[in-house]
């Protein structure tokens, strides 16, 4: 593996190599000295050329962990705002001694632009709505301490898949794992043409409850308004939101996530957020073993740790 | 004595086609007959296509105002190397071609290169605002014929209306750049599979089609003759041979890059395959080869775009619209579309001469014409390696082509010739 950029064909036995280092990792985090030597030297940016608060902080405490130096980029006060192309600024922070970039950008396939330009190892930290594969591993992994396994498992990820990069890469991991996937939003929020995805659809949230055993919500971007894509706020939460009423038909083993920020009260219930069946906090807390593992892989090969 | 000979082709002539040498003799066609010879020079063509040098109704020259893309100079350069004697540059320059100073501009510094005749045609609003009727008048005396706000749809139905029953009455052609702008919205690129899987705003086909319905409509109630640029969908195709066939003045053109590529191309999310319309789906693309085969789609234009690497070399999302196709046009016909003589020399000559109304160009041959020819080898497999443009937007090259344009003449003078 030279970059990370997609869930999209990555096999089986590479997902679950991943998730087998995170779950190691995972143990490393609970240590009281929670660091180890394995990248020390090495140099990691993040390239962060859309705002993000949590991504890139789980990039840079599993950086750390490794023991890597870490160098963060912000678009507001950089050289971007003076015209500076891309290329010229990944070319710039590349010739200060970097071994790895992590990178968010709206444009999807900006990633795909860096590998081309640079000679290092790139992970997506999310491009446009299209992918955020570190996003995908982390639930991934989440389900499968629950669960041991994902085969077999009935997934429902529900809202505005249409605009979600979570979505697009948790579909192709989860499937790839065994699970069965089923997608769940008003038309306006599903994408138009799905040839191709391994994937069923739902517009009726309720005829799935009772089979599921993962419910991933998709946040609601209010951003949006739900100007033109649904009545409102209000009907998205009577129609798809997880409330507790329907979060008591859910069977006793199912489990909810969410990738954050939530929107209390519109896709999730307020006290469906803090029942210990939302694994919402361990999905952050394995956010950072599994970016130590994909980050160990990208880079680890010719550590003299 | 003859100036050139060009031995051993089939001509498209006005006789139609014919296995004769070709004489040239002070700019004219001396001869069509066999077993010329006694020139200057003689060209040996045996198993190439000889016919009228082809003319481009959609290419963007970018002169004035955006002259570190492409000038008229380099733009010649690229069409006469793509075995074209004139080009129809489209007006959304800085500043736009509204009135007809700026029109004549664009004619002399065509007259200046030399190397291919450079007409101009008037935006439709000043501006291209879209509201406001340009000078069409004096547009018209400056010699345009052509008409559109091309970049841009006109799509206010009624200022649309106005300036077709204005265009009409002096016997101009409107050819419109149809998109619904409500319904493209944000989108980069073509509304389906591909656009779902990567997440980016699609633009539905029937952006396009909603457009090209109403104008046929409004078209039908000016009668102005009416011209579809860039046609890109399926329906587009089936609405412009519905409306040739209920006796409505209506043309339309494809563009070389609609016809080789579709929007699987796009998954690489490389900024060459982002244009306007976007490439739509594999049935679509085989509907516009099957158009432009069967007449219903009278014109290969090219709607050469360049844009400077800078632009270009970006993420897909923030890459400007537009990719070059003078130089590959004719390969591109030929190898994705199977034209024949006759056909490629009447999508790319006789046609669109005819809709441009340009009556120096788009003659078959005949003893005393102008020698405004193109020599073209419809077997030779080549890929090309580089561009006569100063922009590079360019996914042809480096792609295999069959077909290719050998030789360019306007008036007697050699402008392309490809080494033997």
């Amino acid at each position: 593996m030279n970059h990370l950029l997609t869930t999209e064909g990555l096999d089986r036995a590479s997902i679950e190599s991943l998730l087998d280092d995170a779950d190691e990792f995972a143990e490393v985090l609970t240590r009281p000295i929670p660091k180890v030597p394995a990248l020390r030297g090495k140099t990691i940016a993040m390239m962060f050329f859309e705002a993000s608060t949590r991504t890139r902080l789980s990039f840079e405490k599993a950086a750390k962990a490794l023991s890597a130096d870490t160098m963060s980029f912000s678009p507001g006060t950089s050289s971007l705002s003076k015209g500076e192309s891309l290329r010229d600024t990944v070319l710039t922070v590349r010739a200060m001694g970097v071994d790895l970039m992590v990178v968010r950008h709206k444009a999807t396939g900006a990633p795909w632009r860096l590998a081309e330009w640079l000679d290092i190892p790139i992970v997506n930290g999310g491009d446009g709505a299209h992918q955020h594969p570190t996003q995908a591993l982390l639930d991934c992994l989440t389900i499968r301490q629950r669960f041991g396994t994902l085969d077999g498992l009935h997934i429902a990820i529900v809202g505005d898949v249409k605009h979600s990069r979570v979505a697009r890469s948790d579909i192709y991991a989860m499937a790839t794992l065994g699970a069965d996937v089923t997608l769940v939003g008003p038309p306006t929020l599903l994408p138009v043409d799905l040839e191709g995805w391994p994937v069923k659809t739902t517009s009726d949230l309720d005829g799935v409850l009772s089979s599921v055993d993962v419910v991933y919500l998709l946040r609601v971007q209010t951003e949006r308004g739900g100007a033109s894509v649904f009545p409102s706020l209000a009907e998205y939460a009577t129609r798809f939101g997880m409330s507790s009423e329907r979060f008591a038909r859910l069977s006793d083993d199912a489990i909810v996530l969410h990738p954050g920020p939530m929107n209390r009260g519109v896709e999730i219930g307020y006290d469906v957020a803090d029942d210990e069946r939302a694994l919402i906090l361990n999905q952050v807390s394995n956010g950072v073993a599994t970016r130590m593992s994909v980050l160990f892989r990208l880079l680890g090969g010719d550590s003299d740790a | 004595m003859h100036d050139l000979i060009l031995k051993g082709a089939s001509v498209s002539t006005v006789e139609g086609l014919r296995a004769v040498d070709v004489a040239i003799t002070d700019g004219a066609i001396a001869a069509l007959d066999e077993d010329l010879s006694a020139a200057e020079r003689i060209i040996d063509c045996t198993g190439q296509w000889i016919g009228p040098a082809f003319v481009d109704i959609h290419t963007h020259l970018r002169e004035p105002g955006h002259e570190w893309k492409e000038d008229i100079r380099s733009g010649s350069t690229a069409a006469a190397a793509g075995g074209f004697g004139a080009v129809v540059a489209m007006p959304n320059t800085e500043p736009p071609i509204d009135s007809g100073y700026l029109a004549r501009f664009v004619k002399e510094k065509g007259v200046e290169s030399g190397l291919v005749d450079v007409l101009a045609s008037g935006a439709i609003t000043m501006g291209r605002d879209g509201e406001t009727m340009s000078h069409i008048d004096d547009l018209w005396s400056a010699g345009v014929r052509m008409f559109t706000d091309d970049g841009d749809s006109v799509e206010n139905a009624a200022v649309l209306r106005a300036a077709m029953e204005y265009i009409e009455a002096l016997g101009g052609v409107v050819a419109q750049h149809a998109v619904d702008r409500s319904l493209s919205g944000s989108g980069f690129m073509h509304e389906g599979s591909v656009s779902s899987r990567l997440g980016m705003y699609g633009i539905p086909s029937e952006a396009d089609d909603v457009t090209i319905a109403r104008d046929l409509m409004l078209a039908e109630l000016t009668g102005v003759k009416y011209h579809v640029q860039h046609l890109s969908t399926r329906r587009g195709v089936e609405l412009v041979r519905a409306a040739k066939r209920s006796g409505l003045a209506v043309t339309a053109e494809v563009t070389p890059h609609h016809l080789a590529f579709d929007h699987e191309d796009v998954a690489s999310t490389d900024a060459n395959f982002k244009m306007m319309p976007p490439l739509r789906s594999s049935d679509d693309r085989d509907a516009l080869r099957e158009g432009l085969v069967d007449g219903t789609i009278d014109a290969v234009a090219t709607d050469h775009a360049p844009h400077a690497a800078l632009e270009k070399d970006v993420p897909f999302e923030q890459a400007p619209n537009g990719v070059l196709g003078l130089e590959w046009a004719a390969s591109v016909a030929i190898g994705s579309s199977g034209l024949d003589q006759s056909t490629l020399f009447d999508r790319m000559s006789v046609r669109p001469a005819a809709i441009a109304m340009i009556p120096t160009h788009g003659s078959l041959l005949a003893v005393g014409s102008s020698a405004t020819v193109t020599v073209v080898d419809p077997k030779e497999e080549w890929t090309p390696v580089t561009t006569a443009s100063k922009s590079r937007n360019a996914p042809y090259v480096g792609t295999a082509m069959v077909g290719r344009v050998r030789l360019t003449l306007k008036n007697g003078t050699i402008t392309h010739e490809v080494a033997p």
